[in-house]
C-alpha cells in the first residue's frame, strides 16, 4: 500500500491487518509511556480544507505517538485563501520534504488527485474528500465493531453481522466507506434513509436500502446500528428540500430510547460525530451504555496510528 | 560444517543449563521476570519459566513470562518492506524493579537486543536486564553481549542460522546452513 485513499480499494487482508495492526497500537496506548520511536525524522502534514476536529486531532495524535513530526496546515489564514491551487499547494508540501500528506477536502475526489497528480513524493491519506471517502472512519468503525461484536477479534473480520447505517447517506462519506468496507469484511449492510437522502446510482452499491427505520428494525436482526450526521451545511434551504421538517426526520428516522429498546440485547450504537443531539439521536441513546461513540473516538487514534504505520514504516519505494 | 548442529536433546540441555546459570546468578528466582522476543523468543522464554518451577516450585512459570515485540523499535524499519506487529504482553506484576531476563533465539549482530532494551525502557525500570540466547552466531554490530549462551557456533557471515522450536515448526532443531548470497 502507497496510499490510502477510498475502501474499494481495500482487499479483505489490507482491512484486516489493518485492524490487527491497529489492535497492537491500541494495546500500547494502555502504556505509562505512549510514544513509539518507530517514525522518527519522518514528517506527515495535515492538510485540512475543511473543519474538523476529531479527525485532525486524532490524525496528529497518531503521528506524534509515533513520533513523527506533524505540521498543520489549514485552508484559512494560509495562501489558499489569497486563490493558491491545490498542485501548487502539493508542489510546496513536497519542496517541504513531507513523507505523507492526510488531506480533508470538500471536492470528491481531491485525495485521488494529489495522489495520482505526480506532484509528491510521499503517501496520501484520504481523511474525506467531499460526499466521496472517509476510509480511516470506516476502519475505525470497523474496528470498534470488531471488538464488540466478534469472539476472538484477531485476524476475524465480520462475517454474519448486521449493520444498519441510518440517515442522511446522500451526503456521507462516511456510509460510502462503510458500505464498501463492510461487504469486503463479509458483514450484511442495510441502509436506512428517506429516499430524498439514498443517492441516484447507488444500485450496484452491496447493500439494501428500507426507507424508516422501524422497518428496519423490525425486518433486521441488526447487530450495529450507525446514525449519521444530517449534513445540513451540505444541504441547499439548510434540509427542507430533502424531509418536511427536522421533527419529522426524528420520528421516523431518529433513535430514541424506544427504539433502541427494540434493538437485540447485544446491539452497538454509533455515530461518526459530530452529533445534533435531538435530531438524528436522542441524548438517552447517545448517552446509554450501549453507546460507543466516545470509545470510537479513542480507537480511531489507534487506527490511523496503524495506517501510518504501515504506509510510512517500510521500505521506500517498496509496495 | 553445515547440517543440523543441535537436536532436541542439545537444545533441551542447554536450556536446563541456562536455567541454573539464571537461577545461581541471580541467587534464586526472586524478581526474575523472562521475556521471550517473538517470534521463537517466545516460546524459549517460556520453556526456561517451565524449568525454573521445576527447580524452585514457589515460581509461577504463567505469572513470570511475558512477550515482547520490537518491531516498533527497529532501525532497520526504512530498509525492508513493512513488517507486521506482534503482541507484547507484560507479566501482571509489571517489570519495574524486576530482573528482567530478555530470551532470543539467536545472538547475532546485537540490533535485536538494543531494540528490546529501548522497548523495555519504555514499559518500565527493571532493576537489572539480562540475555540469554540458544545460539551465538557472532558478528556483533553493537557492544552488547549475552549473560546466558546455549552454544556458540562460530560462522561466517553469509551463512544462515535457523532455530526450529516444536511449537511453530514441528520439530527442535538448531540448522546451519550455506545461505543465500550476500543480499
Amino acid at each position: 500500500m502507497k496510499h490510502l485513499l477510498s475502501t474499494r480499494d481495500l482487499s479483505r487482508d489490507d482491512a484486516i491487518l489493518i485492524l490487527d495492526t491497529a489492535a497492537q497500537m491500541a494495546a500500547t496506548q494502555e502504556r505509562e509511556v505512549r510514544k513509539l520511536p518507530t517514525l522518527r525524522g519522518k514528517t506527515v502534514v495535515n492538510l485540512f480544507f475543511e473543519d474538523s476536529t476529531r479527525t485532525r486531532i486524532s490524525f496528529e495524535a497518531a503521528a506524534k505517538r509515533l513520533s513523527a513530526d506533524v505540521i498543520n496546515f489549514s485552508a484559512k489564514g494560509s495562501s489558499v485563501s489569497k486563490g493558491e491551487s491545490l498542485k501548487d499547494t502539493a508542489l510546496t508540501l513536497q519542496a517541504m520534504g513531507a513523507d505523507a500528506v492526510v488531506v480533508r477536502h470538500w471536492a470528491s475526489g481531491a485525495a485521488y488527485q494529489l495522489a495520482h497528480g505526480g506532484w509528491l513524493h510521499g503517501s496520501v491519506l484520504n481523511a474525506g474528500d467531499g460526499t466521496h471517502q472517509h476510509p480511516t472512519q470506516a476502519l475505525l468503525d470497523a474496528f470498534t465493531m470488531r471488538r464488540h461484536l466478534v469472539g476472538s477479534p484477531e485476524g476475524a473480520g465480520l462475517d454474519g453481522l448486521t449493520v444498519a447505517i441510518v440517515g442522511d447517506v446522500l451526503h456521507s462519506r462516511v456510509a460510502r466507506s462503510n458500505v464498501h468496507l463492510l461487504h469486503t469484511l463479509g458483514a450484511r449492510v442495510v441502509l436506512v434513509a428517506p429516499p430524498t437522502l439514498v443517492p441516484v446510482g447507488m444500485e450496484p452499491w452491496p447493500c439494501e436500502v428500507v426507507h424508516t427505520l422501524d422497518e428496519a428494525i423490525e425486518s433486521y436482526d441488526i447487530d450495529a446500528l450507525m446514525m449519521l450526521r444530517v449534513q445540513r451545511e451540505r444541504m441547499s434551504g439548510g434540509g427542507l428540500a430533502f424531509f418536511p421538517s427536522p421533527a419529522e426526520y426524528t420520528r421516523l428516522y431518529g433513535l430514541d430510547a424506544d427504539r433502541l429498546g427494540r434493538l437485540p440485547d447485544h446491539a452497538i450504537v454509533m455515530h461518526p460525530g459530530p452529533m445534533n443531539r435531538g435530531l438524528e439521536i436522542s441524548a438517552e441513546a447517545a448517552d446509554s451504555p450501549r453507546s460507543v461513540i466516545v470509545e470510537q473516538v479513542g480507537n480511531g487514534v489507534a487506527v490511523r496510528m496503524a495506517a501510518l504505520y504501515l504506509l510510512l514504516a517500510g521500505e521506500e519505494g517498496a509496495q | 560444517m553445515t547440517g543440523t548442529l543441535l537436536g532436541p536433546g542439545d537444545i533441551s540441555r542447554a536450556l536446563t543449563r541456562i536455567a541454573h546459570e539464571i537461577l545461581e546468578r541471580n541467587g534464586g528466582p526472586d524478581d526474575v521476570v523472562l521475556l521471550g522476543i517473538p517470534t521463537r523468543g517466545l516460546p524459549l522464554a517460556e520453556r526456561l519459566a517451565t524449568r525454573l518451577a521445576e527447580v524452585e516450585p514457589g515460581f509461577d512459570a504463567d505469572a513470570r513470562c511475558g512477550a515482547l515485540d520490537i518491531t516498533m523499535y527497529r532501525d532497520d524499519l526504512h530498509r525492508q518492506p513493512t513488517r507486521a506487529i506482534g503482541t507484547t504482553r507484560l507479566p501482571e506484576q509489571g517489570i519495574d524493579d524486576a530482573v528482567v531476563v530478555l530470551v532470543d533465539d539467536v545472538l547475532h549482530t546485537g540490533r535485536t537486543i538494543r531494540a528490546a532494551l529501548d522497548a523495555i525502557k519504555d514499559l518500565g525500570r527493571p532493576r537489572a536486564v539480562q540475555l540469554a540466547a540458544l545460539v551465538d552466531r557472532g558478528h556483533r554490530e553493537l557492544p552488547i553481549r549475552a549473560d546466558f549462551v546455549g552454544k556458540n557456533i562460530p560462522t561466517s557471515r553469509s551463512e544462515r542460522v535457523d532455530v526450529h522450536l516444536e511449537e511453530v515448526d514441528g520439530e527442535d532443531a538448531v540448522i546451519l546452513s550455506a545461505g543465500r548470497a550476500e543480499a
